[in-house]
């Protein structure tokens, strides 16, 4: 397998993975709201008053986690179909927005928040739209491995002379040599295939982009 | 005698909803959504078991296993997860964990685990008091 659709798939599955554990979690707050409501029921049956507004509160709890759900699985329907196309039109801002939406719980987990910023106006870029979430993905890991836990990582999405650039900042201290791990053949690779540039320097990573893939 | 419990998830409405289940079935819980708070109630409480999220974004569900168990060693803990795999549950147990349970968790046989980790944490500290009375008597040669 070359390396492009290996470090595809490992990020296909990192994705997967990640994505169904954040629906899991949903479920199991639906799982025991229910389960409340369920007991008020049997408690009810024996005798003992119902208060409907804590039925009502409970049932809004549902309610809550079934939207936080949908809009997981719209995520994941979307990052699916992101491979539907090897080459299409992309708007930059919203899929820096995106990847950082997917990336929510991964950064959670290093306690860290990510925050985007989009473009002053609408970038549009012709690029492989799964591979460039691929390369963005790899970026943000090597960013929350650097930038520490309890920090807000960064992504600012602006216009460049030929393209786009999105930034990655702070990346907290870099141990020296940090170049010669990063990139890694995997992000050269998508490099090469997005002819995109990496550039770390004053505490950002910069991901070129050209207008044209 | 009611089982004392300490639930441990970073899930705010699920600790509060599973925490109100569980005492609603006769059940001494205690509540929280941070696995260090957890560590501290641990140094100045005593339960019969920790009801614990595997993965928390303060700290992993594995590091705070092995620090709740180098607090109380007899504790008994059972690990919630959204997906186990079989090299985490082989480390958890490693790490002296007592059972593995996938979310969303069934209170019906999370109920049952919680009374064999209650049973189990009472033969441990019998042992522990038996082998502490042996230990006074042998040292005063009776």
């Amino acid at each position: 397998m070359d390396i492009i659709a290996e470090t595809s798939l490992r990020f296909f599955g990192k994705m997967s993975a990640s994505i169904s554990h954040e629906i899991k979690n949903a479920l199991a707050v639906m799982n025991e709201n229910a389960g409340l409501l369920e007991d008020f029921t049997f408690m009810a049956e024996k005798g003992m008053p119902m208060d409907p507004e804590r039925v009502k509160v409970l049932a809004e709890k549902i309610m809550q986690q079934i939207q936080r759900a949908d809009g997981i699985i719209k995520n994941m329907n979307r990052f699916a179909h992101s491979a539907d196309e090897a080459v299409k039109s992309v708007d930059v801002g919203d899929m820096s927005d995106f990847v950082a939406r997917l990336y929510g719980r991964i950064a959670s987990g290093k306690g860290v928040t990510i925050k985007t910023k989009p473009p002053a106006i609408r970038i549009t870029i012709t690029t492989a739209p799964f591979l460039l979430e691929n390369l963005m993905g790899l970026c943000i890991d090597f960013a929350l491995n650097s930038v520490g836990s309890g920090k807000t990582l960064d992504i600012i999405t602006e216009e460049a002379e030929n393209g786009a650039c999105i930034r990655f900042s702070p990346l907290g201290n870099l141990s020296a040599g940090v170049t010669d791990i990063f990139p890694s053949e995997r992000e050269k690779s998508l490099m090469n295939e997005l002819k995109a540039r990496i550039i770390i320097d004053a505490g950002a990573l910069t991901l070129n982009l050209p207008k044209k893939q | 005698m009611s089982e004392k419990i300490l639930l441990v998830d970073d899930e705010e409405e699920f600790v509060k909803a599973l925490g109100e289940r569980m005492r609603n079935r006769g059940m001494n819980v205690s509540e929280t959504t941070s696995p260090s708070e957890a560590i501290k109630k641990v140094e100045s409480e005593s339960f019969d078991a920790v009801i614990l999220d595997l993965q928390m974004p303060e700290m992993d569900g594995l590091e705070a296993l092995a620090a709740l168990k180098k607090k109380q060693p007899e504790l008994q803990i059972i690990l919630l997860t959204g997906h186990a795999t079989v090299e985490k549950g082989i480390e958890a147990m490693k790490l002296g964990a007592m059972d593995l349970v996938e979310k969303p968790a069934d209170l019906k046989t999370l109920t049952e685990k919680i009374k064999k980790a209650q049973a189990k944490k009472m033969i441990l500290v019998e042992k522990k008091t038996e082998e502490r009375i042996k230990s006074i008597i042998g040292g005063k040669g009776w």
